[in-house]
């Protein structure tokens, strides 16, 4: 988690050691990571062997496998989702997207001889278009993000089903199956795509000044204009980066059910994915972002709807749960929903 | 006129932010009918006092007494229905909604319920002609340039206000003339029984207007007096805590060197609507000021540039060469630099650190991938907090915490280490108090010597005179003279602004 790096760099010089400045030093850290942990405990609560983890045939098997394997689409979506609401803006069409390279991926495979390997890069640079449809509409041509956005989600679904001829489309094909349901060293393997995803954005953003410039045209732009920075290239590439992260979930999804649906792959998944990135901490007004605290964030969703899954709750009850549930998290993280308490416990401490 | 009980009290108001004492236990006296100067340098706490009063900040402990009542203003709409109005040190205005809509907001007259928008108006203009200011109320207001959207701040708090009137440094992008007409109308609201409280740097204005002076240094009062009773060198020592005399002396620099070619050159410059054709050329180590009223076009000269707006005719050159200017970052790989006008909207990131906004231009310039170590980074900031002082616990502060005038030194300081050829500074002195103020000048006389060269945008006259070689006289938005040598005084310069 080295962009939380930022979350402790912020903390004042510490004199003296005390648990106090310590925990509001990394409030920001600490939410989010307690609320996954209690959420963990809740599902533990419920299901006894919710921690269990067994080996059956070289394969690791478990509710929280389970979670960082469903939750991979998610995740991936939240990384980008970061990036974009970090500069102040909002990808609504990260589920579209998906859908398209699904469809891209699942027709090219079943209807032509191309090898799986220019498969999955045409339909990467399917995503990569897509991203960057809407990072011109943003960014070239001024139109507020919402709006632009939501103009992908609304055809992109239609694109999907030109695409497969409002078929579902099926193969085989084992290389691209492998991408959902393959096997590596125990683990699932969109477990370690979107593992090797999150380092490779991460590097990418922290590594180099583009993490601080999106963080400066997510505060100000005007202000990073003037100071020389080039926000629209700012803004075009971080919305390249959520369609590329659209573009491997829905690889994903294609995989994992050797189909691809245009209508339901991927259906309101931008809008966990925007989840994940409030609980994370990044505010929708953009600037500061925590893109380890946003894939903790789409962990908790999907363990929310896990441990629904698992306790035996009728599926009806799950969104209302998870409505319920990030609502708690929501309020907790609010400066404002805290402030009465803080100030009860002052006055309570004063009198003693 | 001066009553002995204070209209407005505060008893050991104290508040903290973090580590930072902002205010500390502070005893704050205001009678009606009185104009009350609160004074200090950078980051003393006299915004913090006002913001407590106004319940924008919650006091940490202390209490405010307005009539001998003790109140809690939760926000500045519980201090508004107390009668204290406040206009804040940055423009704290909606700048999509017109500027009659920014007058009334939230107190529109009304009928039958619904807002009168022919009524709005017609307020508006009439009370913004009070002010000399003849502007076309329907527009929004972000169209118009910081010193309008200024007034017309002041004129809606001078409009609600009942017994407490709070101007934290209404005048620092006005001119003199518009000076004087908000004095007026300060004095015949004080002579109504109301009770002003003014924060400024322009110590000349408090002679001119204030009746009594309170004075803050690090967040603590150090002093209450009336104005007649506390000489300016006096004053400036208090609210320094150290005499002033030595940086003032220290000010004298020798004769830059000023290279015989041009650095930058404008041939034409315009845009229609903007600026009428401009020719312009600054030497390295030549200082060129740049004079003119409100609305002459001395921003809009700075903006064309800087490429921040394009130029519709003529060209500019560095070194002889012409060079596209599509956007600052073009200007800025030639090595330009500007210090802009609105610190808020165009200066400050708020919430990156004052280390990331100092090195941000610098970083632009490097590119994406040519990322400063932390510890360069560090050592850049350290190095401009020490030279500019800028007040702050350290460079990981939100800048947006930082009191006004520091932030304002940020900015500077982000330019300043980017290590421009030719800088561009439009007002740069906004909000500085005394002490920083002559540093300021001492370091840009400095970096003059050293080959900079530079251009400044500045309403305080008698600063433009005294360090610029040159000075070119805008007037309508075109060029009118260029002054130099024995020519640049201060009156001169004001005939040539004014002539007809
Ligand atoms: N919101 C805030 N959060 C943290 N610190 C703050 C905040 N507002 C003010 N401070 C700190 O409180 C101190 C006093 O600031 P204040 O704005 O009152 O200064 P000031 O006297 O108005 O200065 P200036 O002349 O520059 O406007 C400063 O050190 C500043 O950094
Ligand atoms: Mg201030």
């Amino acid at each position: 988690m080295v962009d939380t790096k930022t979350a402790f760099e912020k903390a004042p010089a510490p004199r003296g050691f005390s648990v106090a400045r310590l925990l509001r030093a990394n409030r920001k850290l600490l939410f989010p990571l307690a609320a996954f942990l209690l959420i963990l405990l809740g599902n533990w609560l419920i299901s006894p062997n919710f921690f269990n983890v067994r080996l059956v045939e070289g394969r690791l098997l478990g509710s929280l496998v389970d979670i960082f394997n469903r939750g991979a689409p998610t995740v991936l979506l939240a990384i980008g989702m970061t990036l974009v609401i970090a500069t102040k803006g909002i990808d609504l069409s990260v589920g579209a997207v998906i859908a398209i390279c699904g469809a891209v991926a699942a027709v090219l495979i079943s209807e032509t001889e191309l090898s799986p390997v220019v498969v999955i890069i045409i339909s990467l640079g399917a995503g990569l278009l897509c991203g960057l449809w809407n990072g011109v509409l943003v960014a070239v041509f001024d139109i507020q993000p919402f709006i632009a956005t939501l103009i992908l989600m609304v055809v992109g679904r239609g694109i999907a089903q030109l695409i497969t001829e409002g078929q579902i489309a099926v193969f085989n094909n084992p290389t691209l199956e492998f991408i959902g349901k393959g096997v590596v060293l125990g683990l699932p393997f969109p477990i370690l795509l979107s593992a090797f995803v999150f380092i490779l954005v991460l590097v990418f953003v922290r590594r180099t000044a583009i993490g601080l410039l999106i963080e400066s045209v997510g505060s100000n732009d005007r202000a990073s204009y003037y100071a020389g920075i080039d926000a629209r290239a700012i803004k075009l590439l971080v919305y390249v980066i959520s369609g590329l992260c659209a573009a491997v979930a829905g690889l994903i999804i294609t995989a994992d059910i050797k189909g691809a649906d245009a209508n339901n792959a991927g259906l309101w998944l931008e809008l966990d994915a925007v989840l994940a990135v409030v609980i994370g901490g990044t505010l929708l007004s953009g600037g500061r972002f925590y893109l380890g605290l946003s894939v903790i964030g789409a962990l908790i969703i999907q363990s929310i709807q896990t441990g629904i899954f698992v306790s035996g709750l009728p599926p009806t009850f799950n969104l209302i749960v998870q409505a319920l549930v990030i609502l708690a998290i929501l309020f907790l993280q609010s400066d404002d929903f805290r402030r009465p308490f803080a100030r009860l416990f002052q006055r309570l401490r004063r009198h003693s | 006129m001066v009553d002995q009980v204070p209209l407005l009290q505060t008893q050991k108001l104290t508040k903290t932010f973090g580590s930072v004492h902002a205010l500390a236990q502070v005893d704050f006296n205001l009678y009606a009918g009185e104009v009350h100067a609160v004074l200090g340098e950078n980051g003393a706490g006299k915004s913090t006092l006002v913001k407590l009063i106004t319940g924008v900040y919650h006091k940490d402990d202390g209490t405010i007494l307005l009539d001998g009542q003790s109140i809690h203003p939760q926000n500045p709409h519980d201090a508004q229905s107390l009668g204290i109005s406040a206009v804040y040190q940055e423009i704290n205005l909606v700048p999509t909604l017109s500027v009659a809509e920014n007058i009334y907001l939230g107190h529109q007259p009304t009928r039958f319920g619904f807002i009168n928008m022919r009524r709005v108006n017609a307020q508006a203009k009439a009370l913004l002609q009070t002010y000399n200011l003849d502007i076309d109320v329907t527009r929004t207001l972000s169209t118009y340039s910081v010193a309008i959207q200024q007034i017309v701040a002041i004129a809606r708090g001078i409009d609600m206000s009942a017994k407490v009137l709070i101007l934290d440094e209404p005048t620092a992008s006005l001119d003199a003339a518009e000076v004087q007409m908000l004095f007026k109308v300060m004095r015949t609201l004080t002579a109504q029984g109301i009770a002003i409280i003014l924060i400024t740097h322009f110590l000349d204005q408090v002679y001119q207007i204030a009746d009594r002076i309170t004075v803050l240094r690090n967040g603590e009062k150090v002093g209450e007096q009336l104005v007649k009773d506390l000489p300016k060198r006096q004053l400036i020592s208090l609210m320094l805590g150290r005499e002033f005399a030595e940086i003032a002396a220290a000010g004298e620099s020798v004769a830059p060197p000023i290279s015989a070619d041009a650095f930058v050159q404008a041939r034409g410059l315009a845009r229609k609507g903007m600026l009428q054709p401009f020719d312009l050329r600054i030497a390295k180590g030549e200082i060129v000021g740049l004079a003119g009223l409100l609305g002459s076009g001395r921003t809009e000269a700075a903006q064309l540039l800087f490429g921040i707006v394009h130029s519709d005719a003529g060209e500019v050159q560095v070194k002889g060469q012409r060079i596209t200017l599509k956007s600052p970052r073009d200007a800025v790989r030639h090595g330009f630099a500007l210090c802009p006008e609105d610190r808020k909207v165009e200066g400050i990131i708020p919430e990156l650190t004052v280390r990331e906004n100092i090195i941000l231009a610098l970083q632009a310039k490097q590119g994406w991938f040519d990322f400063l170590s932390t510890a360069r980074q560090e050592a850049i900031a350290q190095e401009m907090i020490t030279a500019l002082r800028i007040v702050t616990p350290d460079s990981s502060k939100p800048v947006g915490e930082l009191s006004g005038g520091n932030q304002q030194k940020v900015i500077l300081a982000r330019w300043l280490a980017a290590q421009p050829e030719f800088l561009i500074l439009d007002e740069p002195t906004r909000g500085i108090d005394v002490g920083a103020h002559a540093e300021i000048i001492n370091i840009i006389k400095r970096l003059c010597s050293e080959g900079l060269a530079l251009l400044v945008i500045s309403s305080e006259l008698s600063e433009v005179v005294d360090y610029s070689n040159r000075v070119v006289v805008l007037r309508d938005r075109q060029k009118l003279t260029e002054l130099t040598g024995d020519d640049i005084n201060e009156t001169t310069v004001m005939r040539a602004i004014a002539e007809k």
